[in-house]
């Protein structure tokens, strides 16, 4: 057989079968719902009069919408009360395994999915969410899906997809201090553009993504999404088995051994061909992070903001001199000192545990700077129960930072948490857009330690500055 | 679904590149349960001024585009989340065909579902579709899928490319779900398959 990538291998693993005109019906392993993108599919089921074909292979969870503060009392907005209320409906009807809001197990899809061992290496999981490119970093084919997908999953367990090209992303060598998975992604989308892995999956490769945490590793593949691409793909080695095993639905004893052993197979041949490839090193990442409302637009922290006059295309220019004027940034200016009003360390990119941890490091023994509003929303219950046992709540809360609960958030505002028109944000999650996080927010994306760091000093900071 | 045959109708021209799904239908409108009702809150930050009232210089809310049924734009349109309220907003308003020099991957697939027929074309041809559709109601496009082209003002036809079985999917108003049961013995048949070669792998159960 001709040497395949990872991406062929968990394919050709998953094809029921190819259609005339090239189109496969592909296998699904993992189904996550969650309730702003199942409504209609539920609907659409229940129109028809069918069920879930495999409802133990489907799991579902609130985070979207959820309020993160008090769980204590009932849902305010009654829309998000609504939506909320109506997958709980559902889930009872048609039998989904569910984690509802007042359980320790709940929090965002693509955190939860791989703490529970409910996304393994090999398996096709999909979401109805572009986001669920995150669990790629277990080496398994992960994408988002459409509602009208959503309800097809339901029905029939497959999905009808084309093959995606192949891209492979090699970094090497040894990140510098400061350094996280976030800037070393930052760095890749801002290398490739935004469509730069169009129509591609995206593999990570090189002696510096070995050396990731899967902490590390989802976050990279989390924002490959943002390079346009339509899944990231980290081969499983080592660190994913011993990440692994012992998660609740992770199997268990002699069926681990089996499956570590099939899992073994699951890596690029050598020589396999890829349609794109993209090197970088390690070492010429600097801490980063984005000044305009497209991710692409990656900075080093040491950088200045760019001047539209010295772009020759025309339309980028008119799109950088709207971008500045957004984000009330100057031309030339130094990114580094600009002031920030609010500070969220949280989303499906930065809300782990280990990244809680980066940011407790700055902010020990320091305090949120006058005027600047400091969230934390851990990802799942159980990172914030985590983090508490080990006191990282404390050290937080002594420096003036909000401990909130587990949910989306302010990554897209559909709860309270959202910006107000005209205030800067220093941001973990991963998108920037124009009034994602508020009307008229303006977000700079981040690591976690870069935002802590803007906290404490009340500006956008290099975090080496205080390591 | 509404079967897609021959459009014949008003073209609205949107001449931006990148138009992101939050931009088509921002996340504060998501709340909903239905798929219908999404059409007046579509590109509501370009539509609507802060006060809440309209923005007259906004295409969409000018006669004749008011009720524009196709909508021409630049580049990668419909990128960002892959929320199907996007597609579901443009419904609602009218649109049933958006023609793009480029598409976002998920937003192109959530088209076809929802009997929106996304037509990609080359830039220069897109700027002068768009040439027309300033003419308004004077200048009605006609969208042939049955023959695959966009039929000018002036009559003159542009040919486009459709994958087949999504043309036929359109034409039919077919669901893919029905489809894809037609093929319940090949699924039964993997099903066992992969019972044996990864048995592993756990059925999921929360009490
Ligand atoms: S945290 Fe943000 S990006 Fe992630 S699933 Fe929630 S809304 Fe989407």
């Amino acid at each position: 057989m001709a040497p395949r990538t990872l991406f062929d291998k968990i394919w050709d693993h998953h094809v029921v079968e190819t259609l005339p005109d090239g189109t496969s019906i592909l296998y699904i392993d993992r189904h996550l719902v969650h309730e702003v993108t199942s409504p209609q599919a539920f609907e659409g089921l229940r129109l028809a009069g069918r069920r879930l074909r495999h409802p133990e292979m489907t799991v579902a969870v609130v985070d979207h919408n959820v309020p993160t503060s008090d769980r204590s009392q009932p849902i305010e907005e009654p829309e998000s009360r609504n939506q909320i209320e109506t997958l709980e409906r559902n889930v009872k009807e048609f039998g989904v395994p569910y984690f509802p809001l007042l359980s320790a197990n709940q929090g965002i899809v693509h955190v939860v999915g791989p703490e529970q061992g409910i996304s393994l290496p090999g398996m096709t999981i999909v979401c109805g969410d572009s986001h669920t490119s995150t669990h790629g970093a277990m080496g398994a084919l992960a994408f988002g899906i459409g509602t009208s997908e959503v309800e097809h999953v339901m029905a029939t367990q497959t999905i009808l997809q084309r093959p995606a090209k192949n891209m492979r992303v090699t970094v090497e060598g040894t990140p510098g201090a400061g350094v996280s998975a976030k800037d070393i992604m930052l760095a890749i989308i801002g290398h490739v553009g935004t469509a730069g892995g169009t129509g591609h999956v995206m593999e990570f490769a090189g002696s510096a993504i070995r050396g990731l945490d899967m902490a590390g590793r989802m976050t990279l593949c989390n924002m490959s999404i943002e390079a346009g691409a339509r899944a990231g793909l980290v081969a499983p080695d080592d660190t994913t088995f011993d990440y692994v095993k012992g998660r609740p639905f992770a199997p268990k004893g002699d069926d681990f051994d089996k499956a570590v052993a099939y899992w073994r197979t699951l890596s690029t041949d050598e020589g396999a061909h890829f349609d794109k490839e993209v090197t970088l090193r390690a070492e010429d990442i600097a801490p980063s992070l984005t000044w305009g409302t497209s991710p692409e637009t990656v900075l080093a922290i040491t950088d200045t903001v760019p001047d539209p006059a010295l772009e020759q295309d025309e339309a980028k220019r008119a799109q950088m001199v709207r971008m500045l004027d957004y984000m009330g940034l100057d031309a030339g200016q130094k990114i580094a000192g600009t002031p920030v009003d609010v500070v969220f360390i949280g989303s499906c990119t930065n809300s782990r545990i280990e990244d809680l941890r980066a940011a407790a490091h700055i902010a020990a023994g320091r305090k949120v700077a006058e005027g600047v509003r400091a969230m934390i929303v851990p990802g799942s219950g159980l990172v914030k129960r985590q983090a508490e046992e080990e006191g990282l709540d404390k050290i937080f809360l002594d420096a003036g930072f909000e401990w909130r609960e587990a949910g989306c958030s302010m990554c897209l505002g559909m709860n309270p948490d959202r910006l107000t028109p005209g205030q800067r944000c220093a941001s973990t999650s991963n998108r920037n857009f124009e009034g994602r996080q508020g009307p008229g927010g303006r977000t700079h994306l981040l690591s976690p330690a870069m935002a802590a760091a803007a906290a404490v000093t009340g500006c956008l900071t290099d975090v080496r500055e205080l390591a | 679904m509404d079967k897609f045959t021959v459009l014949s109708a008003v073209a609205a021209a949107l001449p931006e590149a990148n138009i992101d799904t939050d931009k088509i239908i921002p996340a504060r409108f998501l709340k909903t349960t239905q798929r219908t009702g999404l059409g007046k809150h579509a590109f509501d930050s370009m539509r609507y001024r802060p006060d809440g009232s309209e923005n007259p210089d906004f295409v969409l809310n000018q006669v004749p585009w008011r009720k524009a049924e196709i909508l021409i734009t630049h580049e990668n349109l419909g990128c960002g989340s892959s929320r199907e309220h996007a597609p579901w907003a443009l419904l609602d308003f009218g649109i049933r065909c958006v023609i793009a020099p480029s598409f976002a991957d998920i937003f192109f697939n959530n088209c076809f579902k929802n009997g929106i027929l996304p037509v990609c074309l080359p830039r220069d041809v897109c700027d002068a579709l768009m040439g027309d559709a300033a003419m308004g109601s004077n200048a009605r496009l006609t969208v042939d899928l049955p023959r695959q082209v966009v039929i000018r003002p002036d009559g003159e036809e542009v040919p486009f490319e459709i994958d087949p079985f999504r043309k036929h999917m359109l034409l039919e108003g077919l669901d893919d779900i029905g489809q894809t049961l037609q093929h319940e013995g090949e699924i039964k048949t993997f099903e066992s398959q992969v019972a044996q070669e990864r048995p592993w792998m756990p059925a999921i159960s929360i009490d």
